[in-house]
């Protein structure tokens, strides 16, 4: 399915939040998500299935002032 | 911390939602010429509390990673911030993120009005501390040196307070020593930093010698030619500072007044 990542157009073959973190390969990372503008906690990873036009955030630490 | 350590200082730890700490130097992570120079940098500052924040991960380089093990390595407090938010539910969204990445309730709350002077929104200021305050966060508010805003972000739960020196990254100093001054007599027991405008270690004593609690700074550090070096000016300017004010100064006065005797001065008229 078609999907936005970061602001950029995606095609992925995961379900849910947790496949695509690891189908992108985050799985290991330190990352927050959210889907459509909501935050997704790790732990709400596995149940929240994505859909055909979603937008997803992966945020990293990043410097910072 | 070694070189830092006079005969004369004594300990003189601030604390932050409970939390103390030796260095009044909170430094950010920015704009460094490489990894490695920050991390010196920040060892030669002894700050204990550095700024983060949290930004798209590239999908190749995963720099975040590589970032977030350093600081880790170098057993700091981190202040995740929400820099470039502009409205109070990106800065709600990104707190709530940062919470779940860093494991800090700490949040250095950023919701800025407008590009060219990146002024506070302290309307959306007020607005997000309240609902990150009622979520459990504690908030480090980015603000101005406006005393009403700085009593509603208390009435919201603020327990420190971080008025601007000047312009973020404008290395202008204390654009408003009155403003600052009087915000100090206003909230004697509120910790208080001076947070972005700084430019030279000059302008990071003149605000420990307000009385203000401590200094956050990040471009002048990591803009310097050499940010080691530099790093360890802003923690003596910010030791001597403090020392300073606690060591109660004299009044400034209009006129002379001689400093060596006058009585006893031979005359030879």
């Amino acid at each position: 399915m078609k999907i936005v990542v970061n602001g950029e157009a995606a095609e992925i073959r995961a379900a849910t939040l947790a496949g695509l973190i690891a189908e992108l390969g985050y799985a290991d990372a330190v990352v927050a998500t959210a889907l459509n503008g909501a935050m997704v906690r790790k732990a709400k990873r596995d149940a929240t299935p994505i859909a055909d036009g979603d937008r997803v955030e992966i945020l990293a630490p990043m410097q910072g002032g | 911390m070694d070189a830092m350590t006079s005969t004369t200082a004594t300990a003189d730890p601030v604390e932050f939602y409970g939390t103390k700490v030796n260095s009044r130097l909170l430094l950010g992570t920015a704009q460094y010429p490489s990894p490695a120079i920050l991390a010196e940098a920040i060892r030669a500052s002894a700050a204990e509390i550095v700024t983060v924040s949290l930004r798209r991960e590239s999908g190749v380089a995963k720099s975040g990673q590589s970032f977030w093990q350093l600081i880790r390595d170098l057993g700091v407090k981190v202040l995740p911030n929400t820099a470039g938010c502009k409205t109070v539910k990106e800065a709600v969204t990104t707190a709530e993120m940062a919470r779940e990445l860093f494991d800090t309730p700490w949040i250095k709350l950023e919701v800025i009005g407008e590009d060219d002077t990146l002024q506070p929104d302290v309307f959306g200021l007020v607005e997000a501390a309240k609902i990150l305050v009622r979520d459990g966060f504690q908030v480090f508010p980015y603000t101005t040196e406006d005393l009403i805003v700085a009593d509603k972000l208390i009435a919201a739960g603020c327990e420190v307070l971080m008025p601007w020196g000047a312009p973020i990254g404008s290395g202008r100093g204390l654009n408003n020593p009155y403003g600052l001054r009087s915000m100090r007599a206003h909230f004697p027991r509120i910790p208080l930093v001076v947070d972005a405008g700084v430019g030279v270690p000059s302008h990071a004593a003149a605000a420990m010698e307000l009385g203000y609690d401590a200094v956050l700074l990040n471009t002048a550090v990591a803009k310097a030619g050499d940010p080691v070096k530099m790093a360890r000016a802003f923690a003596l300017a910010i030791e001597a500072g403090r020392e300073g004010f606690r060591a109660d100064p004299m009044e400034a006065r209009d006129m002379a007044a001689p400093s060596t005797p006058v009585m006893g001065q031979a005359h030879f008229g």
